[in-house]
C-alpha cells in the first residue's frame, strides 16, 4: 500500500501537467470571451471533485453513526477538508473569471450563490468538529454533515428558482461546447480528482497517526501502575 | 411508562410555566425584539419607497435575531443543576424531549413575532396587496424552519466551547434555503405577487429536516 | 415488585469495564458481581473513578469497552430504556428546577416515569422528612433539604437500584443521618444502594459492604469500612487510601 502512495503521485502530477497542457494550449479560444475563459477548466472541475467529496462525506457519516467506527469518521473529516479546499478554489476562480468578462467581481448568479452556500455549511462543519470536545466530535459532526448534506438539494432548487443569471450553462442543457474543450474539462476532471485522492490519503494518514498516538497515550495510562496518569 | 404525547405534555408545560417565572428573562426578550425593529427603523429608512420593497426580508432578519436569543436560554435552563442528567436516566423517549423542546420554542418565538409585527407594519406601512391569510401561513412554517433546526443545534452546542456563538453558526448556513423562502413569500404576498412555490418549499424544508432532527436528535443527546 | 432478598442474585455485573475520556482512563478494567439487597459504600479519593463508574451504570456514560449488565440487561441493548425505570439516580447537583417548588419539580419528573396523580409525589417528600406543601422554590432551600429532595427525586419510581453519587456533601448531621437511616430501610425491603462518599463514617453500621477504588480500579472489597492497607486499629475516614 505504501509503495502506491509515490506511484499514483507522479501519474497525478503527469495529469495535472498534462490537463494544464490540454487547459492553455490544446483547447481552442473562445469566441467571445478570449482567452480568459480558459479558467473554466479549474473553475468547473473543483466544483465537481468537492462534490464527489461531499457526497462521500455524507456516506461515511452515515455509516459512523450506524457502525461507529473510527475508519469511517476520518474519512469523513478529510472529505470534509478537503472538499472545502476545492470549493474555495471554485469561488475564489469565479470572481477572477467574472471581473475581465463581466466587468463585476461577484455575480449572484445561481451556481456561485449555491456553491457559496455550500461553502459555508461545510465550514461550520469544520467549526463544530474544532469546537466540540473529544469524544462527542464524530458524533455531532456526522448528525451535522447528514443534515447539512439533506439541505444541498434544498440550497440548488432554492436558489435555481431565485435566480437564473449565469452564462448559458456548459454541462447539460443551453450552449453547445467544442469536443476539445469538454476534452480538456474531463482530463482536468480527472486529474483534481487524483489530486484530491492523493490530498485525501495524506490527510487520512496524518489523522490515523495522531490518533494512534492518542490511542497510545490512553492505553499508557489504562495501563499505568498509579501515578502514571497523564 | 408514560405516553410519549403525556412527556411531551408535561415538559411543554413544564417549561412554559419556568418561562412565565422568570419574568426577566422574558421582558428582557420582548425589550429586545422591540430595540431590533427600532435599530432596523434607522437603518433603513422607512420612509423611503426601497424600503418598503425590502420589509419582508427585514422583518424576517429581524425574527432571526430574536430567535437565535430565545433559542440560546431554553436549553441554558437544563444545564443549571445538570437537571438534563435527570431526564436522561427516566425511561422517557429523547425525541419527546426534543419535540417538546421545539414546540416550546415555537411559541416562544412567535410571541415575540406577534410583537414586532405590528410594529413593523406601523413602522413601515406595509400592506397586503396578495391575501393576507398566507402571511399567517409563511409565518408559522417559517418560524417552526427555524425553531427546529435551532432547538436542534442548541442542544448540540450545549457541550461545546463558545457555546453562544456556535448555536447561530451552525443555524445560519442551513437555514438559508428556508430564509430565502420566508422572505420571497413574504415580499410576493405583500405585493400581490404568485407565493406558492416558495411556500411549498418551505413546507417540504419543514417536512424534512424536522424528521431528519427528530431521527438524529436521540444520537446528539446521548453524545459523550 | 421487590423480589425477597436473594443475596445470590447478582443484580449488577460489570466485566473489564474501560471508560477513557481521550487520554485518560477513568476506570481501567473494571469487573465485579454486586448481588442484591445490600448498601455498597463506593470509597476512594478524588479521581479514583466513583462517580464515573456511578454515571456509566446508570446509562449516562457509554463503556469505552467492557460490558456492564444491569438486571440482566446489557446496558448496550436496546430493552435499557426499559431499565431506567428500575433505576434511581442522584448526584452533587441538585437535578432539580430551582425555580418550582419541590412538589412541582416531582410532580414533572413523576410523568417521565409514568406516574399520574400527586399521592406518589407527596410520599416521597414525607419519606425524606420534607413538606409536600412547601412552596418555597428549590433554589432557596438549604444544602440539607436540596440533598434530600433531589433523593426524593431518585425514589419516585420506587426503583430496585439506586445510584447516588455524593448524597451527604455539604449536609448538616441531622440531615445526613436522617437520610442513611432512610437508606437502610430500603436496603432492607430489599432495594440494591450504591452510595459514593467521602465520608464513610456516616455508613458505619449500615453499609454491608465497602468497594474501595483506586485509579479507575476496584483494590478491595470487605465487610468493613477499613480502607486498604490500614491498622485494624484505624477507623474509617481516618486517611482514606495510602
Amino acid at each position: 500500500m505504501k509503495r502506491l502512495f509515490p506511484i499514483l503521485g507522479v501519474l497525478t502530477a503527469i495529469l495535472l501537467c498534462y490537463g494544464l497542457y490540454q487547459a492553455l494550449v490544446v483547447a481552442p479560444t473562445e469566441q467571445t470571451m478570449g482567452d480568459v475563459q480558459r479558467i473554466f477548466y479549474y473553475h468547473v472541475p473543483s466544483a465537481w471533485t468537492a462534490f464527489i467529496l461531499f457526497f462521500i462525506n455524507f456516506v461515511a457519516s452515515i455509516l459512523y453513526l450506524v457502525k461507529r467506527r473510527s475508519a469511517q469518521d476520518m474519512v469523513a473529516l478529510t472529505t470534509a477538508e478537503v472538499g472545502v479546499v476545492f470549493l474555495t478554489v471554485n469561488l475564489v476562480t469565479g470572481p477572477i473569471w467574472a471581473r475581465p468578462v463581466w466587468g463585476i467581481w461577484w455575480t449572484w448568479d445561481w451556481r456561485l450563490t449555491s456553491t457559496l452556500v455550500m461553502w459555508l455549511i461545510y465550514v461550520s462543519y469544520l467549526f463544530l468538529r474544532r469546537f466540540s470536545s473529544g469524544g462527542q466530535t464524530p458524533t455531532l459532526a456526522a448528525a451535522l454533515a447528514v443534515l447539512g448534506a439533506l439541505c444541498v438539494p434544498f440550497v440548488y432548487f432554492s436558489i435555481w428558482f431565485f435566480r437564473t443569471q449565469h452564462p448559458q450553462p456548459v454541462i447539460g442543457g443551453g450552449g453547445s461546447i467544442d469536443p476539445r474543450m469538454w476534452h480538456a474539462l474531463l482530463i482536468n476532471w480527472l486529474a483534481f480528482s487524483c489530486f484530491a485522492f492523493m490530498v485525501c490519503w495524506s490527510r487520512y494518514r496524518l489523522e490515523k497517526l495522531q490518533r494512534e498516538v492518542d490511542e497510545a497515550h490512553a492505553m499508557q495510562s489504562l495501563l499505568a501502575p498509579r501515578g502514571g496518569v497523564r | 411508562m408514560s405516553k410519549p404525547s403525556g412527556i411531551v405534555r408535561a415538559t411543554l408545560l413544564k417549561d412554559l410555566r419556568l418561562e412565565w417565572r422568570s419574568k426577566d428573562a422574558i421582558n428582557s426578550m420582548l425589550f429586545f425584539s422591540l430595540l431590533v425593529v427600532v435599530v432596523f427603523s434607522f437603518s433603513f429608512d422607512p420612509s423611503a419607497e426601497e424600503s418598503r420593497q425590502i420589509a419582508g426580508g427585514l422583518i424576517w432578519v429581524a425574527f432571526l435575531f430574536a430567535a437565535v436569543v430565545a433559542l440560546n436560554q431554553t436549553w441554558a435552563r437544563e444545564i443549571r443543576n445538570q437537571v438534563l442528567d435527570a431526564y436522561r436516566v427516566s425511561p422517557a423517549p429523547a425525541n419527546s424531549l426534543f419535540i417538546a423542546k421545539a414546540l416550546g420554542n415555537f411559541i416562544f418565538v412567535l410571541v415575540l413575532e406577534a410583537l414586532m409585527t405590528p410594529l413593523f407594519i406601523m413602522f413601515y406601512r406595509l400592506r397586503a396587496l396578495g391575501p393576507a391569510w398566507q402571511l399567517l401561513v409563511v409565518g408559522a412554517l417559517g418560524t417552526w424552519a427555524l425553531v427546529v433546526n435551532g432547538t436542534f443545534f442548541a442542544a448540540m452546542s450545549l457541550r461545546t466551547r463558545s457555546r453562544e456563538i456556535m448555536l447561530p453558526l451552525l443555524l445560519f448556513p442551513i437555514s438559508i434555503p428556508a430564509i430565502l423562502a420566508m422572505v420571497q413569500a413574504t415580499t410576493a404576498i405583500l405585493s400581490g405577487e404568485q407565493a406558492r412555490f416558495w411556500i411549498v418549499l418551505l413546507a417540504t424544508y419543514d417536512l424534512v429536516f424536522t424528521t431528519g432532527c427528530l431521527l438524529l436528535f436521540e444520537t446528539v443527546l446521548n453524545a459523550e | 415488585m421487590t423480589e425477597a432478598a436473594s443475596d445470590s442474585v447478582s443484580v449488577v455485573t460489570v466485566t473489564n469495564l474501560i471508560k477513557q475520556f481521550g487520554r485518560f482512563a477513568a476506570l481501567r478494567g473494571i469487573t465485579a458481581e454486586f448481588s442484591g439487597g445490600k448498601l455498597y459504600a463506593i470509597l476512594g479519593d478524588n479521581g479514583a473513578g466513583k462517580t464515573t463508574l456511578l454515571r456509566t451504570l446508570a446509562g449516562l456514560n457509554r463503556p469505552s469497552s467492557g460490558e456492564v449488565s444491569i438486571l440482566g440487561t446489557n446496558a448496550d441493548a436496546r430493552e435499557f430504556r426499559d431499565i431506567c425505570q428500575n433505576v434511581g439516580y442522584m448526584a452533587h447537583p441538585s437535578l432539580l428546577y430551582d425555580e418550582m417548588s419541590g412538589m412541582e419539580n416531582l410532580q414533572y419528573f413523576a410523568r417521565l416515569y409514568g406516574l399520574t396523580g400527586n399521592t406518589r409525589c407527596a410520599e416521597v417528600i414525607k419519606a425524606v422528612g420534607l413538606d409536600p406543601d412547601l412552596v418555597r422554590p428549590v433554589g432557596q432551600y438549604s444544602q440539607g433539604m436540596r440533598q434530600r429532595m433531589s433523593l426524593a427525586r431518585a425514589l419516585l419510581n420506587d426503583p430496585r437500584i439506586l445510584l447516588l453519587d455524593e448524597p451527604f456533601s455539604n449536609v448538616d448531621v441531622h440531615s445526613a443521618t436522617e437520610m442513611v437511616s432512610l437508606l437502610a430501610g430500603l436496603r432492607d425491603k430489599g432495594k440494591t444502594i450504591f452510595v459514593v462518599t467521602h465520608q464513610a463514617s456516616l455508613l458505619e453500621g449500615v453499609a454491608d459492604e465497602s468497594v474501595w477504588m483506586e485509579h479507575g480500579q476496584i483494590v478491595q472489597r470487605s465487610r468493613n469500612l477499613k480502607p486498604p492497607g490500614a491498622s485494624p486499629a484505624d477507623g474509617p475516614g481516618h486517611g482514606n487510601g495510602k
